[in-house]
């Protein structure tokens, strides 16, 4: 066999796909030893091919074999058993023990207890202040003027050096629910803080993928001071539902229907995507939408009990990558 | 061997060791290496005349315009006769440590002793008393190094009280990002994006809300309570009727010839909405004559048909077809203000 694999090695690769078939059919009955492994083969070439090879083989069988399964099911008719779901990562999803039970109680009672309840009980408007990092560059500052026009009643300030923790009392005693501050790394957005204010929750998000207005394909007219609507999906533990009421705070109570404006929240995965469109319903089956505004990503971070506290902060959950993201199918939000 | 040191220096202090028998231990070799060995026979001057021009000092690091001493002991950073530490017996210093000041001294009667060259003075941390105390200390010392070392021990006090005001001020804190990290975190991203297929969940969404009757009475479908929906039904029903006529024609005309221009076969190509009953999609696929004109009408509606359109813009592109016999161009035009 060795005599064999070196005639063959020495000839160029045209030769050798002539003649490595024949070589390779001949001597895969007879020469190679039943423990043979493709990566015993020295020769980069050769054993590329005999790869190649083998996958074509594989491929081949498989494709027979569905062949075959979709003949049976054809034969079988009505009879044949349900199609089976392929796996999916989210049906593959760790079962995390936060999950909330639509029916529980007693998060029932903690949400009825917690931060956000004077804004869902109605006490309180949400009033936003937008700020940035120190010396924001045209992108993150086009960026806060496009999420002001998205939410309502949102305001945004020049960042001059203060320190958060000096500009939090007197956010507070101007009666505003919530500071929202954007970090910005090389002209570009890349962190969030997003602070409920009174002394609610500071959640610390990753910012990732933000289009600006004009970058949009298709998009529509520019946003009208209509209060949107909001969609908050797939927020499903706790954490998802501390964080879908810290989103979904951000807005007024009562939408405005007139408007047709819907900001979304989307949480797949641990990222939460934010889109805000126009919608029309066409007929009672189908609805256009239409995307306006900015978008982007966030990855949760970390989430702190009180309000921005770096030094002494008590934080309730933390990022910790090599726990949390050792596993492919677990996720936390 | 008696080491006798020989030693003349210039200075208010004057040293002068008799010999005691006939020996001059004269080392000359002076190796101002790393390592600071002057041999303390050598008298200043002479180590200046070698490390300070001529030849080699590691302590000196040369610019353009000026030399500075890298010595942790000069008390200017600059390399000169007066400032050099190697080159002076009698020298002192201000240094800090941990926001400590100390005047360090240097005289030349501990110059045989290296270990115990530089006496450590701790100073007040007063200003006005420790300035007191370098004044007592350095008393009858040459007027320069007095100068310096004051100029030197205000300079210091002064960055320390910065950087306790500064450590009271906010700090911006670094977080190196891993690269690795980040790009995986962005394929993820990538392909949650892909699973999650926002445009339908959004949909669903709002197709549930309307059902559940969150909209309430604005919208009442089935029939149409939009004013521009209504525009739409009726135009709708409009082109309905037209189109039937159209079929009806078409039977009784089988048979006959007529020449018909190319303007009035038109009308009916445009008709691929939604909305649009089968009929006139019959219609359409029966009357197909395509010009090159037409093809490009037909794919610019088609290719708008996947926008969502306001509902104006769809009544208006409906007007539009039905003032399409006339004139093409206006569709162009038509589309860009709708969107």
């Amino acid at each position: 066999p060795c005599n064999e694999m070196d005639t063959i090695g020495t000839k160029g690769l045209n030769g050798l796909k002539a003649e490595g078939g024949q070589a390779d059919s001949s001597s895969q009955g007879a020469a190679f030893p039943p423990t043979f492994s493709l990566s015993e083969v020295k020769n980069k070439q050769r054993r590329h091919l005999m790869f190649m090879k083998l996958k074509q083989e594989k491929r081949k069988q498989k494709m027979q074999l569905k062949k075959k399964r979709r003949k049976e099911r054809e034969a079988l008719g009505d009879k044949a058993p349900p199609k089976e779901v392929p796996k999916t990562i989210e049906n593959q999803r760790v079962y995390d023990e936060t999950t909330v039970d639509p029916e529980d109680e007693e998060v029932a009672f903690d949400e009825g207890t917690d931060e956000f309840s004077a804004y869902f009980n109605r006490l309180t408007n949400p009033k936003v202040l937008i700020t940035t990092s120190d010396r924001p560059r045209g992108r993150t500052v086009r960026f806060c003027e496009q999420l002001a026009t998205v939410i309502p009643d949102a305001h945004v300030y020049y960042r001059r050096g203060l320190a958060l923790k000096r500009i939090i009392p007197q956010c507070v005693a101007r009666g505003f629910t919530y500071l929202m501050v954007i970090n910005e790394d090389r002209k570009v957005p890349n962190g969030m803080v997003l602070c409920h204010l009174p002394d609610g929750p500071t959640a610390h998000f990753k910012v990732s993928s933000v289009r600006l207005r004009k970058e949009m394909k298709r998009r529509g007219k520019d946003p009208t001071m209509h209060s949107p609507e909001v969609i908050l999906n797939n927020f499903s533990t706790r954490l998802g539902h501390t964080i879908g009421r810290l989103f979904a705070a951000l807005f007024p109570h009562d939408p405005q229907f007139v408007g047709r404006q819907v900001a979304t929240f989307h949480n797949q995965r641990d990222f939460v995507f934010f889109r805000f469109h126009r919608y029309i319903f066409k007929n009672e089956k189908k609805v256009g939408i239409q995307e306006l505004g900015p978008r982007f990503t966030l990855k949760l971070r970390s989430l702190q009990k009180g309000t921005f506290d770096s030094k002494f902060g008590e934080y309730e959950w933390v990022l910790k990558r090599h726990e949390m993201d050792a596993c492919r199918r677990k996720f936390q939000l | 061997m008696r080491f006798t040191p020989q030693v003349l220096i210039f200075g208010a202090r004057c040293h002068v060791h008799l010999l005691s028998g006939t020996c001059f231990q004269q080392l000359i070799l002076v190796c101002v290496c790393v390592c600071v060995c002057v041999c303390v026979c050598v008298s200043p001057q002479v180590i200046w005349d070698i490390i300070g021009n001529k030849q080699f000092c590691s302590f000196k690091v040369k610019t353009k315009s000026q030399n500075f001493c890298r010595n942790e002991f000069n008390l200017t950073g600059l390399c000169n006769r007066s400032a050099c530490p190697l080159a002076n017996s009698q020298y002192a210093t201000i240094r800090e440590e941990k926001g400590q000041c100390f005047l360090y001294m240097k005289v030349i009667e501990r110059a045989a002793f290296p270990a115990k060259m530089w006496e450590k003075v701790k100073l007040s941390k007063n200003y006005e008393k420790a300035l007191e105390q370098i004044d007592e200390n350095l008393i009858y010392w040459p007027r320069f190094i007095r100068h310096k070392c004051k100029q030197r021990f205000t300079k210091i006090t002064q960055y320390l009280i910065r950087m306790r005001k500064l450590v009271l001020k906010r700090q911006r804190k670094l977080v190196p990002l891993s690269r690795k990290v980040e790009r995986r975190e962005k394929r993820k991203e990538e392909k949650a994006l892909i699973a999650a297929q926002l445009d339908n969940a959004i949909e669903k969404e709002l197709l549930e809300r309307l059902k559940q009757g969150t909209y309430g009475d604005i919208y009442n479908f089935p029939v149409h309570a939009f004013d521009k929906a209504l525009e739409q039904q009726d135009e709708e029903s409009e082109s309905e009727s037209e189109a039937e006529e159209e079929e009806e024609e078409d039977d009784e005309d089988v048979g006959r010839r007529e020449f018909v221009a190319e303007d009035e076969v038109e009308e009916s190509d445009l008709s691929d909405f939604e909305e649009s009953s089968e009929e006139e999609e019959e219609e359409e696929e029966e009357m197909e004559v395509e010009t090159k004109a037409k093809a490009k009408a037909k794919a610019k509606a088609s290719g708008s048909k996947g926008k969502s359109p306001a509902g104006g813009s769809a009544a208006r592109r409906k007007r539009a077809y039905v003032e399409i016999e006339y004139e093409q161009e206006t569709q162009p035009a038509a589309k860009s203000t709708a969107t």
